[in-house]
């Protein structure tokens, strides 16, 4: 490993995470996985011992050329986004930060990606291969440092949202992406219905678009690709500059649309070119609309049932607290269909038996 | 007998009374079309994987949904193993059916429901062709991306079964990338949707556990794909080299500079010669390698990026730089990259397509133990390569006419995947696990690992109905192998017999 890759925290604390999960396994007793614990509202509260990924860090393998990256779960996502920018490269899902402790494991457990998403990919596309410690401590691999692999079942992906119900991810394998050689970021005035169509509209035209939002009157975009390109996008589409470090504020959910509110934040998964829905509150389309910021007392079955209406999805964040932090729900989650909910059950059961990971992070029956 | 086919080794199948499960299916579902007799089932004995030949007991080839859901619940019922079979294109024998199994055949389902161009999706059957979508969307300016070298023939149910590639992974992704939503019949009958129009749908990504699966978790019945807008402009160099390393270094030289080709293909000097007696497509015959590099995009992004990497090319030492004229010249460079596998399939009565991948970085080395792996055993071995993601093709040529000549083409086979586990790879990129790779999945994976899968395994087919012996190994398999890792000093599983 090149010097500039690692850093005098990096850590290999494998063995003594097998070891307490192998004594939480034996004993039945419920863990609680934790790296930066910045995520923690966005899932069912756990009860259990805090297993703590926070010491198990740095970069383990990155070889620019190959376009993949290796790190161990509790390594800050800032760090590696550092290592990473400094080789012109990048985490192609961009995913959001909750401040300075946000881990890549819990980019990994969440799943959740930034606004490039939609044209780029999400944290599951760029995954290539995990280890992850299973109930009786060991650590398995599965997938790899290589582009393609279809042997075996894809574990690897299973894990990225699972919430660390199924095992604990202990370091995971990337495919990262070089930076755009260009980038212009513009807002423009438009009506939302208008937004929304032009949206559609260029969707099918190979456009340098990799982020779409709509959010105070105004389409917000940025372009990114060849300096050509870009420039021709931008002067064709005039508007208004952008200012810096919107896209990462949208990200991480830093824009004053996100700050306190006694209101209930949801996020809407939806399919591309959804109308705007017929909820009452506040709406930030972000993904070019298909995903959806609300902030809404509508009831989560009203919320719900208007996202599956389109085949989509609502998961709710809770309120913010007098400190402005996101409460979380009691059921954050859409209820699956019945036969997913037994297959969940089915696969939790064969996984983890004693139901010592995160049990009812996701849902309350595993 | 060739462990291989020792079936015994994946766990006992019960013998059926043929004559029995024909009169129970035939009652349930009368309606559907059974075949029964030898001459009716013998053109599915096998997948493209022609080597591996087995008669299966009954075909199935229903043409509605509601035949398939009973069809699993009678098989599940009568504990009757089930082999899904799509266009038969697999290359690992994944649709190699069973002596004492029915083979459920999906190619009636051939419809493509809906292309909906505003929310840029198509909605097909499992039977449809992975070209016909791309056709089906190109009014539109849309296309589908995985684009497997089979394309013409293979159907979208197989290429979600064996997350299927193609020569444009690298920048658009495999199948995995680009499937939002399949609907799923389950063994025991019941049917289930995973994932959903929308990026993402609420619980596990079973999507992504399914992809790929190679039918062992569930029947996929119904397909949604995402359409992307079609490039304004693809343009095609191809570089010559008069060493195979320095091709393998000009790719590594690409990504540096930060480009990443739609297409960045690689072939020796055996398989551009076979390329170019097949298709004369204009490759240089005195070559060691030839790479192929698509660049695709706005047009004057393009252009800017044909000029670095022709820089990038010349700096790596190659001997030639062509840039296809027009559109008819870039179709035929790929041409001859398509069609390399026939075009190999002439020089020889018979060849056998490996599909390991590595580390690009690993690429000389690797390339160098296959050298030697040909000349111990006097067997010709053509190589073609996504050399973007570091897929290997590499083509063994036997002849199996001449005895113990195929055994000595899977002896070389299984050998050049194991250098790409040792080189830190896999043993399929894209072909998939089938039959023919399972006894090398014990050098990929631990026994700890094999048992994990094992357990996802028995959270959807709990009797082990759908396609069994496929992509896993048993433990008893890999302990007959003799490629089960000494974990820690110790066997993992000290209980197990080991002969």
């Amino acid at each position: 490993m090149p010097e500039q890759y690692t850093s005098p925290r990096d850590q290999d604390a494998s063995a003594e995470l097998g070891e307490q999960i192998r004594q939480a396994d034996a004993a039945g007793s419920p863990l609680r996985i934790v790296g930066g614990d910045t995520r923690s509202f966005y899932g069912r509260t756990v009860e259990g011992t805090p297993l703590s990924l926070a010491n198990h860090r740095g970069i383990t393998h990155y070889d620019p050329v190959e376009l993949i990256v290796s790190v161990r779960a509790g390594t800050p996502l800032e760090e590696l986004e550092a290592a990473l920018d400094a080789e012109g490269q990048m985490l192609g899902c961009e995913p959001p930060r909750f401040g300075e402790a946000s881990t890549v494991g819990g980019m990994v457990a969440s799943g959740l990606s930034g606004p490039r998403r939609p044209w780029s990919g999400a944290v599951r596309d760029f995954v290539l291969g995990t280890r992850v410690i299973d109930r009786a401590g060991r650590e398995l691999r599965f997938g790899g440092e290589v582009m393609k692999n279809v042997a075996g079942y894809d574990l690897s992906r299973l894990m990225v949202g699972a919430q660390g119900t199924l095992g604990v991810v202990s370091e995971v394998s990337m495919k990262v992406l070089p930076k755009p050689a260009a980038s212009a970021s513009l807002h423009l005035d438009m009506p939302l219905e208008k937004a929304l169509d032009r949206l559609t509209e260029w969707g099918r035209q190979p456009l340098p678009i990799t982020a779409a939002a709509y959010l105070q009157g105004a389409l917000h975009l940025r372009l990114e690709g060849g300096a050509s390109s870009v420039t021709a996008t931008r002067e064709r589409l005039g508007g208004d500059e952008l200012k810096d470090g919107f896209w990462q504020a949208l990200r991480d959910m830093r824009l004053p649309f996100f700050a306190g509110d006694s209101r209930p934040l949801w996020r809407l998964s939806l399919p591309n070119h959804t109308p705007p829905l017929s909820l009452e509150g506040d709406t930030l389309f972000d993904w070019g609309g298909a995903q959806r910021w609300l902030k809404s007392d509508a009831t989560a079955e009203e919320v719900r049932a208007a996202a599956s209406r389109y085949d989509g999805h609502a998961t709710c964040l809770g309120a913010r607290d007098a400190q402005g932090r996101l409460q979380g729900a009691a059921e954050p989650f859409m209820p699956l269909a019945p036969v997913i909910a037994k297959y969940h059950r089915r696969l939790k059961a064969e996984l983890d038996p004693n139901g010592i990971f995160n049990p009812g992070r996701l849902y309350g029956d595993f | 007998m060739n462990i291989l086919y020792d079936e015994h080794l994946d766990g006992t199948i019960a013998p059926q009374d043929k004559a029995d499960v024909l009169a129970d299916l035939s009652q349930a579902i009368p309606d559907l079309t059974l075949l029964h007799h030898e001459e009716d089932l013998r053109p599915f004995e096998c997948d493209g994987l022609s080597v591996y030949q087995v008669l299966p007991m009954l075909v199935a080839l229903p043409e509605t949904l509601d035949q398939v859901e009973t069809l699993m619940r009678r098989c599940h019922a009568l504990g009757v193993p089930v082999v899904t079979r799509g266009a038969g294109t697999g290359l690992s024998g994944g649709a190699l059916p069973l002596e004492q199994g029915v083979l459920l055949v999906m190619s009636r389902f051939k419809r493509i429901l809906e292309v909906d161009p505003e929310a840029r999706v198509a909605r097909v059957q499992p039977g449809v062709r992975n070209l016909a979508i791309s056709e089906a969307a190109a009014p539109h300016g849309l296309y589908y991306a995985p684009d497997p070298s089979s394309q013409i023939a293979c159907s979208i149910g197989g290429n979600v079964a064996e997350n299927a590639g193609g020569v444009h992974c690298l920048k658009y992704g495999l199948t995995v990338h680009n499937v939002l939503k399949v609907e799923v019949i389950t063994i025991e009958g019941e049917r289930m949707t995973l994932g959903a129009e929308a990026f993402d749908a609420p619980g596990f990504d079973l999507l992504a556990l399914f992809t790929g699966s190679e039918g062992m978790l569930g029947v996929i019945t119904e397909i949604t794909v995402k359409l992307l807008p079609k490039p304004e402009t693809a343009k095609v160099l191809m570089a010559s080299f008069d060493d195979v390393e320095k091709a393998g270094r000009a790719v590594g030289e690409i990504i540096a500079a930060g480009i990443i080709p739609g297409g960045l293909e690689m072939m020796d000097k055996l398989a551009i010669r076979a390329a170019e007696d097949f298709v004369k497509a204009g490759y240089p015959v005195e070559a060691e390698a030839i790479l192929l590099c698509e660049l695709d995009g706005v047009e004057a992004d393009v252009a800017d990026d044909c000029e670095t990497v022709r820089r990038v090319l010349e700096a790596a030492g190659a001997t030639d730089i062509q840039q296809a004229r027009d559109e008819a010249e870039r179709a035929r460079f790929w041409a001859g990259r398509k069609n390399a596998f026939p075009a190999v399939g002439r020089m020889s009565p018979d060849y056998y397509c490996m599909d390991g991948t590595i580390p690009r970085r690993e690429l000389p080395g690797v390339l160098k133990g296959i050298a030697r792996l040909s000349e111990e055993s006097g067997l010709r071995v053509a190589n073609v390569f996504h050399a973007g993601d570091g897929n290997m093709h590499p083509l063994i040529l036997f002849d199996a006419n001449q005895p113990g000549e195929l055994e000595l083409a899977e002896d070389v086979g299984g050998r050049i995947l194991e250098l790409c586990v040792e080189a830190g790879g896999s043993i399929t990129g894209e072909h998939g696990v089938g039959r023919e790779k399972i006894n090398q999945m014990c050098a990929q994976f631990q026994p700890d690992e094999i048992t994990a899968f094992h357990a996802v395994k028995a959270a959807f087919d709990e009797h082990r109905l759908l396609n069994p012996g496929k992509n896993i190994p048993t433990l008893q398999r890999c302990a007959e192998f003799g490629a089960m890792h000494v974990h820690n000093n110790e066997l993992s599983h000290p209980e197990l017999p080991r002969f």
